[in-house]
């Protein structure tokens, strides 16, 4: 499951194929719309929650409060069926879709939306066995990253939302749990284990330490100019 | 009591990560993480960083629940979790990780009202709650006078804070004072020794056509401003602040205001018990005053323990065990966190 992009998103994996998988568009409903996703795409697998053996979250990068619905609801589901918990990267997911397609340029760049005029990004290496992250995953603004990653091939909405800022735009737009599930399947099936379920947030929460006590009888003053 | 319904409650709605587990009335499993410490050089809860902390603590705190009450998952009957109010991102950490209980383990999910939660806990204290209770809720987040008919079905709000919860102005006379955050525990300490008379702060919505417009509301910004004004002005005269007095004569003001509106409501609705809840609710003058004034008026006082009156997870459970017990429909997979949500809704 991912809930990193604006699609969210859940899959089934058997180990060998993709099952089920299913994804909606929607930036604002990941807590409504995901458990009800894992519960569609079992049913159409024809899999009970007990039959799970792992369950993976998509780690991000992405904004912070969809990106904890899934790892929440993946680490909780797995403690509640005995699975183990594991998270994946949200961008090598989708650079694994692409391969997948067998359509994958020989190096690209995933860009995906961070909002405040900022993408975040990671670089790919695509092989005969899979795609390699050569770098990042990082948050930019286009403009900043180096003239050579703009050039390459993008996938993900970066293109769409930067016009000109990026090479030409390939594969997928969003995160797809059934590329997600796939790659950490043949991870798991190559003697891999899971990295922990944890965010890659990679920006530190906006707070601002407080400041001295202002004077109250100062702010009155300000109050009474205006 | 083994027939009682077996309910794991999530809670999720500010700093605190809780999850309890309770049967029937019977507390199993009180478990509390919490990142209060984290926003202390902020000077209040930040929603980020609170929301970081509940998907760290979720899975921890959930197991704890579970080895503390002996009960496996897959045990319990029912899951109940905090859907509002309450800060929006905090509350989808818990509604999702509930939401993912319920399903994988085919349990009834119960998304249900913070507030009305913080009357339910005290059935786990002091056993079954009156009906009809007056309930004064008292934190950094609320201030509220709820009139409780039926916990599960029935409940108003009869009042609430215009501007500044009564935790956050002790949040802010304590900075005032250059006490440690949070206020409530610092401006208890330091009000110990000094004299509740000495000065006489105003008392919010308590006359004239304030009470007629605001009979049960409450409000605690021109308090605070008092409070600062009166500070401000000593320092300027180049004299010692007397931190006791103030801090008492500010927790008498707070107390004073918050249990003569809660009586007033019990007389005016013929309710003869009332509950004080909520974080504030631990404040020692509150419970004094509170219980000096409920004997007076000869009406029943109920205050949860300590642990009980701040956020946590067992008294969603409490109250989702009540709406197992009483037959409520149980809540979709579908629903969603609602920060605003009204006390008149008990469940969503
Ligand atoms: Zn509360």
């Amino acid at each position: 499951m991912d809930t990193s992009t604006s699609a969210v998103t859940a899959a089934v994996h058997d180990g060998s194929a993709v099952l089920a998988r299913r994804g909606v568009l929607d930036v604002r409903a990941h807590a409504e719309l995901l458990t009800p996703l894992v519960r569609d795409v079992l049913a159409e697998a024809g899999a009970a929650p007990s039959d799970v053996t792992h369950v993976v979250g998509g780690r991000g990068p992405g904004p912070f409060t969809g990106l904890r619905v899934g790892l929440v609801t993946a680490e909780t589901f797995a403690f509640a069926v005995g699975a183990t918990s594991g998270g994946w990267g949200s961008l090598d997911a989708m650079a694994h879709g692409l391969w997948l397609t067998g359509d994958a340029p020989g190096r690209f760049v995933v860009a995906t939306d961070a909002r405040r005029k900022e993408v975040y990004w990671a670089v790919f290496a695509a092989g005969p066995g899979g795609v390699v992250r050569e770098a990042g995953p990082g948050v930019e603004r286009p403009a900043d990253l180096p003239a050579d990653v703009r050039e390459l091939p993008c996938a993900g909405r970066g293109p769409g939302l930067y016009p000109g800022m990026f090479g030409p735009a390939v594969g997928p737009l969003d995160v797809d749990a059934g590329a997600l599930a796939d790659a950490a399947a043949r991870h798991l099936s190559a003697g891999g284990a899971l990295p922990p379920p944890r965010p890659d947030y990679l920006r530190r929460p906006d707070a601002v330490p407080q400041a001295a006590v202002k004077s109250v009888t100062a702010a009155d003053g300000r109050r009474g100019r205006r | 009591m083994s027939t009682a319904p077996l309910v794991l409650g999530i809670e999720s709605s500010c700093d605190e990560t809780g999850v309890g587990i309770v049967r029937g009335e019977t507390l199993l499993a009180h478990e509390v993480a919490s990142s209060m410490d984290q926003h202390a050089r902020f000077g209040g809860v930040v929603p980020e960083i609170a929301s970081r902390a509940h998907l760290e603590a979720m899975l921890p705190t959930l197991r704890r629940a579970c080895d503390t009450a002996g009960v496996r998952p897959g045990d319990v009957d029912a899951i109940a979790v905090t859907s509002g109010p309450g800060l929006a991102g905090a509350l989808l950490v818990g509604l999702s990780a509930a939401k993912a209980l319920a399903y994988a383990l085919d349990k009834p999910l119960y998304g249900l009202n913070h507030l009305v939660a913080h009357v339910a806990v005290d059935i786990l204290d002091h056993g079954p709650l009156p009906e009809p209770t007056m309930a004064l809720l008292v934190s950094g987040g609320h201030t509220n006078l709820l009139l409780v008919r039926d916990i599960t079905s029935d409940v108003v709000s009869l009042g609430e804070t215009i501007d500044d919860a009564a935790g956050e102005a002790y949040d802010k006379v304590a900075r005032i004072l250059g006490l440690p955050y949070p206020g409530g525990p610092s401006v208890d300490a330091a009000a110990a020794g000094g004299d509740p008379r000495a000065i006489a702060f105003p008392r919010g919505l308590t006359s004239g056509r304030d009470l007629e417009r605001h009979r049960w509301d409450f409000s605690f910004s021109g308090l605070k401003t008092s409070v600062a004004r009166w500070v401000e002005a000593r320092r300027a005269q180049g004299l010692e602040v007397p931190v006791a007095d103030v801090a008492a004569s500010f927790a008498e003001a707070v107390a004073d205001v918050l249990v003569r509106k809660a009586i007033d409501a019990c007389r005016a609705h013929g309710v003869t018990d009332l509950q004080v809840g909520g974080g504030v609710a631990a404040n020692s003058r509150l419970r004094a005053l509170a219980q000096e004034r409920c004997d007076e008026a000869g009406i029943g006082l109920r205050v949860p323990r300590l642990g009980l009156c701040t956020d946590n997870g067992a008294m969603v459970a409490a109250l989702g065990a009540q709406l197992v017990a009483r037959g409520r429909p149980p809540s979709s997979l579908s629903i969603g966190g609602d920060s605003s949500l009204p006390v008149q809704h008990v469940t969503m």
